[in-house]
């Protein structure tokens, strides 16, 4: 049990120690304790601002999509079709293609302007290829990262969905309920706490989204996906000042906590109103 | 309990396996030459019994961030690291590398480009030995000119190289005017858009350290940057480096192309361009002064202090950087293929000359490369393609970032100018520059 505290914290209390120091690798002349000096230097940062602004993007449109089409995805594999099955595997599997090979994938096969598939789609239809993660980035690294996460989605909520009554259902239907109203007051109601953890858990893994941006778009072009993960890279790895790096970890920890509650509580209250 | 048994037979493991032979491993980049050197492992590994190679391949961003978190943290997970011009001054001032003095008559120093040396010391003492040395030049396609009644003059000017993009651009032909870096980076589109702004008459800056990144000479070189690669180039140019171009180049894709000298042999040779035979070669093109229009680079090999195999290092990289070496290269793989830039001897050999045929623009280049005066005004940094300071990683890629936004639209000129200035005045604030 100690041994677990102190596996986890150490890296934590070491990132708080660092971001009160300045410690830049290049530089070694120059170091010591600076208090504030680095999150002063973050804050006064109009990147760090943007990156910020970005990360909420990301999360919120991926969390949105993730949650609707998994949503539907589970709803119709509740269902009995020919060859659920295999469907199913089919769908599952971008879930465990590694996120690096998977950004590679979009980013050359698919999105190239040159060689990838939309461009050659695009081209036998007549129209100019779209370099996408230069006039789309944001858009992009939203597709990929929802490519990647609907199956998580899909998985938790169908297992909620499993737990559901039949009986219910029919009784719903003998009162007359059609589909719409089956899904809304029925299903919906019943995943509420299914769904309040995949939008937690998806949002703990989705603030830390970094390998899809580093290999696609390296944060760019200008700023337009700059994340607090891939700032907090830069600054440590880009620029070397690790006490900087610290302190933006330590934002990064905080705004976890903040988009957490916000979050949680906002699905919370309109799952409640949703029931009559 | 488990947990010390497995450290213990691991440390066991390790014991015996240094008892039996010195391996050294080699930190290096992904460029075409250097995959030729980790293909002559065998040779080494002959000549010397004693020895084993290692090799860690990446691309070049990542090689300099993994070998630079290793030696500023003492690592020591390298016995070689590739590096070049920018970083070994100012790791040989930290102390970080080994100071390669002593090295064997037959191994002849002197025989070295003296430009290329003096890049890669630190106040007279030399800290790693250059493995090839690249200035940039211009590449075009004959034919494609010929067809157009284009001649091209040894030393083009940036207004010619304008008009040739304009009208040889023929995207629907499979043909774009003009191929550039346009990947964020330092060491990428930043090293092409330096030599852009230099011989703009630009600056990074000042003499007070100020930067000039909204200088009228800065907005004008940038400008004509962003008008060029948006309108003659290919698309997709914010996600194309040095290798990406090269490709595009040698499938003939490109017009024309500015970029590292070291690529001539890989254009010109039929194994690996498609183009071979149709490769016409210039001096870079400059505008205002002929100050940094082209850069000198050079990639070195260096031993790091916390190397604990020193010897077995440096009988390796004095291998890989001699005459000898060059001669291997030239009879195993073609003399069109033998590392350039680094030897006079060299641009005296025969064979060489006969195989490349862009020998002399190269050795003009690199000689008339002077880091200590690349700009047309005077600023307080060496470096013609970079500015010789530690802050300078961080500075290059981010303002290679904004610049790479003002291509792909993401911001205006200005406001990505102005974005880019606020930005490294910031970091020349922290990091005591300015007050």
């Amino acid at each position: 049990m100690l041994l677990l505290i102190v596996w986890t914290q150490i890296p934590f209390i070491l990132t708080i120690y660092h971001s009160f120091r300045r410690f830049n690798l290049l530089n070694p002349e120059r170091q010591g304790f600076v208090a504030f000096e680095n999150f002063s230097s973050l804050l006064t940062d109009p990147v760090f601002w943007t990156s910020i602004q970005n990360t909420l993007v990301l999360v919120g449109s991926v969390l949105f999509f993730t949650v609707v089409i998994g949503l539907f995805l589970a709803v119709l594999f509740y269902q009995d079709f020919p060859g659920r099955a295999l469907a199913r595997t089919l769908v599952i599997s971008p879930f465990f293609v590694m996120p690096v090979v998977s950004a590679l994938i979009w980013k050359n096969m698919l999105m190239h302007p040159v060689y990838g598939l939309f461009a050659w789609v695009a081209e036998n239809l007549g129209q100019r290829p779209i370099d996408w993660l230069a006039v789309y980035p944001m858009q992009s690294i939203v597709l990929m990262v929802s490519w990647q996460w609907i199956p998580f989605a899909m998985l938790l909520i169908l297992t909620g969905l499993q737990s559901l009554s039949k009986e219910q259902l029919e009784a719903a239907k003998i009162d007359g309920a059609n589909a719409w109203q089956e899904f809304r007051y029925v299903i919906v109601p019943h995943l509420a706490q299914t769904l309040s953890v995949v939008v937690m858990l998806e949002t703990i893994f989705l603030l830390t989204i970094f390998a899809e941006i580093y290999a696609s778009t390296s944060g760019g072009p200008g700023l337009a996906t700059t994340t607090l993960p891939y700032l907090i890279y830069l600054k440590a790895f880009g620029e070397y000042r690790i006490g900087v790096a610290a302190a933006g970890a330590v934002f990064a920890v905080i705004l976890a906590n903040i988009v957490a509650v916000f979050v949680l509580r906002m699905i919370g209250r309109n799952l409640q109103g949703g029931r009559t | 309990m488990r947990f010390w048994k497995a450290l213990t037979v691991g440390a066991a493991l390790l014991a015996t396996a240094a008892l039996a032979q010195t391996t050294i491993t080699i930190a290096t980049v992904n460029n075409p030459d250097m995959i030729t050197m980790q293909k002559l492992t065998p040779e080494f590994e002959k000549a010397n019994p004693g020895i084993k190679l290692n090799w860690v391949v990446l691309p070049e961003n990542e090689l300099r961030q993994k070998v630079t978190t290793d030696i500023a943290t003492n690592a020591g997970s390298y016995d070689v690291l590739t590096i070049g011009t920018y970083e070994t001054p100012i790791w040989g001032k930290n102390g970080w590398l080994v100071e390669l003095s002593g090295l064997s008559a037959s191994y002849d120093l002197e025989d070295v480009l003296k430009p290329v040396r003096a890049g890669l010391s630190y106040q007279g003492k030399l800290y790693a030995l250059p493995f090839y040395a690249e200035s940039s030049m211009l590449y075009y396609r004959k034919d494609l000119f010929a067809a157009k009644k284009f001649t091209v003059p040894t030393q083009p000017t940036w207004t010619q190289a304008i008009s040739w993009a304009r009208q040889l651009h023929n995207p629907s032909g499979g043909v774009y005017g003009i191929c550039l870096r346009g990947l964020p980076g330092w060491g990428e589109n930043m090293a092409f858009i330096t030599t852009l702004v230099n011989t703009y008459g630009g600056r990074w800056f000042d003499e007070s350290w100020k930067p000039q990144l909204t200088s009228p000479e800065w907005k004008r070189a940038i400008g004509q940057y962003v008008e060029l690669v948006t309108k003659y180039g290919p698309p997709g140019v914010t996600g194309n480096g040095f290798t990406e171009n090269l490709t595009l180049m040698s499938e003939g894709k490109c017009a024309m192309w500015i970029d590292a000298t070291v690529a001539a042999g890989y254009l010109a040779n039929p194994k690996t361009s498609k183009v071979a035979d149709k490769i016409g070669f210039a001096k870079a093109p400059v505008a205002v002064t002929p100050n940094g229009a082209h850069w000198l680079w050079s990639w070195a090999l260096a031993i790091p202090k916390s190397s604990k195999k020193v010897d077995a290092a440096k009988t390796f990289i004095t291998w890989a950087t001699s005459k000898e070496y060059i001669e291997l290269v030239g009879n195993t793989q073609g003399w069109v293929s033998a590392p350039p830039g680094t030897r006079y001897s060299t641009y005296n050999n025969p064979n060489y000359l006969k195989a490349a045929p862009f020998a002399k623009v190269v050795l003009d280049s690199i000689n008339t490369a002077d880091p200590t005066k690349p700009t047309l005004k005077p600023v307080p940094y060496t470096g013609v393609q970079f500015v010789g300071i530690p802050e300078f990683q961080a500075i290059g890629t981010q303002v290679g970032q904004f610049i790479a936004g003002i291509v792909a639209g993401r911001t205006s000129l200005d406001a990505g100018l102005a974005q880019a200035q606020a930005a490294v005045e910031k970091l020349m604030k922290e990091a005591g520059y300015l007050k």
